[in-house]
């Protein structure tokens, strides 16, 4: 095949298939507004995508905040300006970091558990018998989970936040010798409260990209084992494209 | 009950159904033969609207599916149950939550009254005490029994049967066979079989099919069927490897 041919093929895949994601995402709007719509299942959901994925949200974004502050201290030092590490952690953890990590994270735990388990259900017949029993597999399936991320991300994030800011000050006055005090102004100074409000709006929108993606994934999944594995595989990969790459739009979008 | 007029479909470029006739009777137990790879899961996922025709149309207690919507097709759906070839149990629920899945979607009904409901469906077919087991740890014979539990569990008017005995030991599936006939003296439904094995299908059919080609080749009674003159349904039914079907 001619690679022209190949390029224009591929491009039109990949645009039927972003339409057919969309449309996913539509019908489970239009499915979440009609109740009753079963609190079990959301909690449960929320259960599985936010508070099992705190622990290693925490580890992931204490490290951050302490590296982060290492890192900045070096550089700072440089032109004695040290007393602004305590700035630089808090607006980069707030506008980017926590979001996007936690983002990344939650693909990779909560996104491939969901692929995986909607990609068996789908090979083992059971969205069929869902739906043969007058039961929607988006409104019973799909839904809880879109609705979790849309939640559980920014309180999440608001965690990461919480944390990255801690391990900065540990490192800062404990290892750099930094004033408590001072570091603290300066943490505080210059953050704002639109800084953690665009970085928690970030966080929803990716809720929602992991939650959709992995669902469309997991129910489009062909084959047995195999095809389970490579819908995870494109559920974890094509989530954090998409946060990497959405992160920019938003970014210049809210900031 | 149910017709099926000149159903056409195809994957692709694979035509799998090539204008299906089919006119299933109130009350029957009607099963379709038909080899590997024929059209027979595509066939029955026809009946229930799991899968559109590309052409043709399917009517189901004088309703064609093909023109209505989503909410009249789902309500359409209650009037069936359904037992999947590997039961589909749902593996994130109990056996008594699977059992009683429909109920609690469909009806306001208390836990306890819906695990009562349970109890009540899998003793018809012959299981006790395994209402709080997972699917996971149930035999093969036993899922199949959870399935078609949860298959007569909304009081269904129409059963479908996907390879109801296909993966079980001889007993297993006269088991399953008798409990088909025995499902149907008590609850007088109106059945529908996919199956290649013969033994069960001279068990629990009024009718049988034959599916070959994309196209109905042969309906008739299973004495009818067992001394066709067809030589496809002949080959079919001998299981010979010798004749106008070609083995792929």
């Amino acid at each position: 095949m001619h690679w022209v041919e190949v390029l224009g093929s591929r491009t039109i895949f990949l645009v039927e298939e972003m339409g057919r994601v969309v449309n996913l995402l539509i019908q489970s709007i239009r499915w979440a507004l009609h109740p009753p719509l079963g609190l079990r299942n959301i909690f449960k959901q929320m259960e599985e995508t936010g508070a099992n994925s705190i622990p290693v949200v925490l580890i992931t974004a204490l490290s951050t905040g302490m590296v982060l502050a290492l890192q900045s201290h070096i550089g700072f030092r440089r032109f004695n300006a040290e007393s602004l590490v305590g700035t630089v952690v808090a607006l980069s953890m707030t506008r980017e970091l926590g979001p996007v990590l936690t983002g990344l994270i939650v693909a990779g735990r909560a996104g491939a558990a969901m692929a995986a388990e909607l990609g068996t259900m789908k090979v083992t017949e059971q969205i069929d018998a869902l739906t043969t029993m007058a039961v929607n597999p988006v409104k019973y399936l799909i839904v809880p989970r879109v609705l979790a991320g849309l939640v559980m991300l920014p309180i999440l994030t608001v965690l990461a936040d919480l944390t990255g800011i801690v391990g900065g000050y540990i490192v800062a006055v404990n290892i750099l010798d930094a004033n408590p005090v001072v570091y603290m102004n300066k943490t505080t100074e210059h953050l704002e409260l639109d800084d953690i409000y665009g970085g928690l709006l970030k966080a929803a929108v990716f809720g929602v990209i992991i939650a959709t993606i992995s669902c469309y994934k997991g129910i489009n999944a062909k084959g047995g084992a195999e095809g389970v594995g490579k819908a995870t595989t494109g559920a974890v990969v094509l989530s954090s494209l998409l946060i990497i790459i959405s992160n920019y739009y938003l970014a210049a979008f809210l900031f | 009950m149910i017709d099926l007029i000149d159903v056409h479909k195809s994957f692709n470029s694979k035509k799998v159904l090539e204008g299906v006739n089919l006119h299933i009777e109130r009350g029957e137990t009607m099963v379709i033969i038909g080899g590997s790879g024929s059209g027979k899961s595509v066939l029955i996922k026809h009946i229930i609207g799991l899968l559109q025709p590309d052409r043709g149309e399917v009517w189901v207690d004088s309703k064609n599916l093909g023109t209505l919507d989503e909410g009249a097709l789902s309500e359409l759906r209650k009037k069936f149950g359904m037992l999947f070839q590997g039961a589909a149990l749902f593996d994130s629920l109990t056996v008594w939550e699977n059992v009683g899945f429909g109920h609690r979607q469909h009806r306001k009904l208390s836990d306890r009254e819906i695990r009562e409901i349970a109890k009540e469906k899998l003793a018809m077919v012959g299981l006790r005490g395994v209402e709080d087991l997972m699917p996971s740890e149930l035999s093969g014979g036993m899922k199949k029994r959870v399935g078609l539990a949860r298959a007569i569990a909304m009081d269904p008017e129409i059963l479908l049967y996907d390879e109801p005995t296909t993966g079980l030991d001889p007993i297993m599936a006269d088991v399953i066979n008798e409990l088909v006939l025995e499902l149907k003296r008590q609850l007088n439904v109106t059945g529908v079989a996919i199956t290649h094995d013969m033994t069960s299908a001279y068990k629990i059919a009024n009718r049988i099919a034959m599916l070959y080609q994309g196209k109905i080749e042969e309906v008739g009674s299973p004495e009818e069927i067992r001394n066709s003159k067809n030589p496809v349904v002949h080959q079919f039914i001998m299981g010979s490897s010798v004749g106008p079907i070609a083995a792929v």
